[in-house]
């Protein structure tokens, strides 16, 4: 005899659809370039357009450059960015001066654009310390390494600006794979919990190397992660640098009005490998997903939409592609010109005063530096 | 002069550089209105207000974290981890990050973070409470780890602690916070990371401790007194940096010495005092430096903490393995 179904004491596919319900995409620019949502449209100048193109169009040369110069051994870790322009220049271009950026490995243009020089990224990229000292007043830090701590130090360097009422914003950005991790929960809980004036980016590239995000959580979507820590979550098309900024700058004002921190799930691609070191996209990803995701080229659609509003065309693109390239030749000679890292040097940056057993060895070092 | 107890010279130290410096936070699970679940906070947050003094959800890693930031903005954070043994959830923000901030970024930042954390046996404290885990702190450059056995030492350390621009590891042994009082200037006074002291002073052998166990090396000395043995007590203090000369001086001078730790014996950090002696002083030796440890076991089951925690007898024990080898 089968076994009777009992009555189920709640309707939790309904549940689940009403959370999906909550999370949908925020477009303002479809795949063409056409505006699809006017109300959702930021005020932006002409000019602020052009230069949120210039640096989308830049940053792209920047990683092509930054391949081949990997690939040539004139760089070292290097984690691939194309596809992820709007996602990370549309989120930066909301900033302002003030505000605190903690990226994470990938997010080397933002800092690059809130005034980290470029010669000091490549730097950070071969392994020298002064690729990470940072020049006083950016206020970004280094590209973090592991996975989700840049989420717990936003959470308490956003507590910090509200304990000194300053009108700022701490902003941090994870991948897909990182939103599993235990301090991406506690760090947007401990914001919410202190109505921190804090941002948190998850840059949804769909992979965590080979892993797919279905194989992080059976969660529909990352933004509704937020719901756990009781702080607003927005899902945007992640390939839209306009509905990005949008989402981002409505972020920051929340934030700096005393109303906490808000998550927001940006839905993009990698068009490149994991990173430099030896990741093979063609073992996990298809052609086929590939294909789809250059259709939706953040630089394709904004580039349709501003020339069709007429203040973008090939000329301006092609200044644009040749002065990066000069910069970033300007960049990497800087970068070799840096003098070679001592052990002395080492030794003098770990504490404010060296403890009996570095001194020690700091003598010794010297002594054999000096030879 | 007032006589306190050690936590009472911890709350002193709290409050008077609380009253020093604006910059200084101090927060942790239930350290504001409650006061701290050893009463090491009381009164801060009447005095010092919710902004300053204030509790966090129940999440080590996110409170690392919060101190990391905190201290990127300026602040001077005090945060509090409730037990030692909840280390391991936090292992990244001390070790993997504030250990290396200002390594990390070439100087442009640092972390003045100074974590206060009870650990420690003979109180038959529930799983995970009272483990000693300072051996790992010790292995990590960038870290200052500080183990006070007297009020008047705590008071001291930690306002050095907090007053120092790098992070510091400062942890309280919970069986000596009110097991006896001690005279404690008041106001503000600071003895030096980094520096032993010698608790008494002796002619036979060196006895290099720290903890809980400096106070039984006391009394071991004072039973071996009793045979004509002089021994000399030397406290580290701080366990990293190991005050090198002071021990190096002793043991020139006795030329024989053991290293006394809780901890098990291939934890803790007495492996480090004897290698250290090994390298500079073993033309003095007249015998091996031998180790007064815990057995290779998890920390044990509160009931089997008294046959399992080291103690004055088991110093003696080795005392005179080392003084007739």
């Amino acid at each position: 005899m089968a076994a009777k179904k009992a009555k189920a004491l709640f309707d939790v596919n309904k549940q689940m659809e009403a959370i999906k319900d909550q999370f949908q995409t925020l477009q303002i620019l479809n795949e063409e370039g056409e505006v699809v949502n006017k109300d959702a449209m930021p005020d932006l100048s002409d000019e602020q357009l052009k230069e949120l193109m210039t640096r989308m169009v830049y940053t792209r040369v920047l990683d092509q450059r930054s391949i081949s110069l990997n690939r040539q051994g004139r760089l070292g870790f290097y984690a691939p960015t194309a596809g992820q322009e709007a996602s990370q220049l549309g989120s930066q271009f909301a900033l302002e001066k003030e505000d605190f950026i903690l990226p994470g490995y990938r997010d080397v243009p933002q800092i690059v654009w809130h005034g980290l020089p470029l010669y000091q990224a490549f730097l950070f990229s071969r392994g020298h310390y002064e690729g990470n000292n940072i020049p006083e007043g950016v206020n970004v830090i280094s590209p973090q390494i592991i996975i989700g701590a840049q989420y717990v130090q936003c959470a308490g360097v956003a507590l910090g600006m509200k304990k000194k009422n300053a009108k700022s914003v701490a902003i941090t950005y994870t991948g897909d794979g990182g939103t599993s991790q235990g301090d991406f929960y506690e760090g947007i809980n401990f914001a919410g919990a202190f109505k921190a004036p804090a941002i948190f980016i998850v840059q949804n590239n769909r992979y965590a190397i080979s892993t797919p995000v279905e194989k992080q959580s059976a969660a529909k979507t990352i933004a509704q992660k937020a719901v756990a820590a009781g702080i607003p979550g927005i899902q945007v098309d992640g390939m839209d640098v306009l509905a990005v900024y949008a989402a981002v700058k409505d972020a920051r004002e929340r934030a700096i009005n005393g109303e906490g921190p808000t998550l927001i799930e940006t839905l993009t691609y990698r068009y490149g490998p994991h990173t430099m070191a030896g990741d093979d996209p063609t073992r996990y990803r298809t052609s086929d997903i590939d294909n789809e995701w250059e259709l939706k080229d953040p630089l394709v659609r904004f580039r349709k939409y501003l020339e069709n509003k007429g203040i973008w065309n090939e000329e301006m693109e092609a200044a644009v592609i040749e002065r990066a390239k000069e910069e970033i030749k300007e960049a990497i000679k800087k970068a070799d010109a840096t003098p070679k890292q001592k052990v002395t040097d080492l030794l003098n940056i770990m504490y404010e005063e060296m403890p009996v057993n570095v001194k020690e060895q700091y003598e010794i070092y010297k002594e054999k530096e000096s030879k | 002069m007032a006589q306190l107890t050690m936590i009472q010279a911890i709350t002193d130290a709290l409050r008077t550089e609380m009253r020093n410096d604006e910059k200084v936070l101090v927060f942790g699970e239930d350290v504001g209105k409650n006061g701290g679940v050893f009463r090491a906070t009381e009164g801060l947050q009447k005095e010092f207000g919710e902004d300053r003094v204030f509790d966090t959800p129940l999440a080590e890693s996110g409170i690392g974290g919060l101190a990391i930031g905190l201290g990127l903005q300026g602040f001077r954070p005090v945060p509090e981890l409730q037990f030692f043994g909840f280390i391991y959830e936090i292992m990244d923000s001390v070790s993997g990050q504030m250990a290396r901030m200002r390594y990390r970024s070439g100087g442009r930042y640092n972390s003045p973070i100074t974590i206060r954390t009870p650990f420690g046996g003979g109180v038959h404290t529930p799983e995970m409470h009272a483990d000693s885990l300072e051996g790992l702190m010790a292995q990590q450059p960038g870290l200052k780890v500080v183990i006070p056995s007297t009020p008047y030492d705590a008071k001291g350390l930690l306002i050095s602690s907090i007053r120092d621009n790098d992070p510091v590891i400062f942890v309280e042994h919970m069986k000596l916070y009110r097991s006896f009082r001690q005279e404690v200037p008041e106001g503000e006074y600071t003895i030096p990371l980094g520096k032993a002291d010698v608790k008494r002073e002796g002619t036979d052998i060196s006895i290099i401790a720290y903890g809980a166990m400096v106070h039984e090396a006391l009394k071991a000395a004072e039973e071996l007194e009793k045979d004509g043995v002089s021994a000399e007590v030397i406290d580290l203090r701080t366990v990293s940096p190991l005050d090198i000369d002071t021990i190096i001086a002793s043991v020139e001078k006795t030329g024989r010495a053991m290293v006394v730790q809780e901890a098990q014996k291939q934890a803790g950090i007495a492996a480090n005092v004897v290698a250290e002696i090994n390298d500079r002083a073993i033309l003095s030796l007249e015998a091996p430096v031998l180790r007064v440890t815990a057995a290779d076991t998890v920390f044990p089951f509160s009931q089997a903490e008294q046959v399992w925690l080291p103690n004055f007898k088991d110093i003696i024990e080795t005392a005179n393995k080392v003084l007739h080898f």
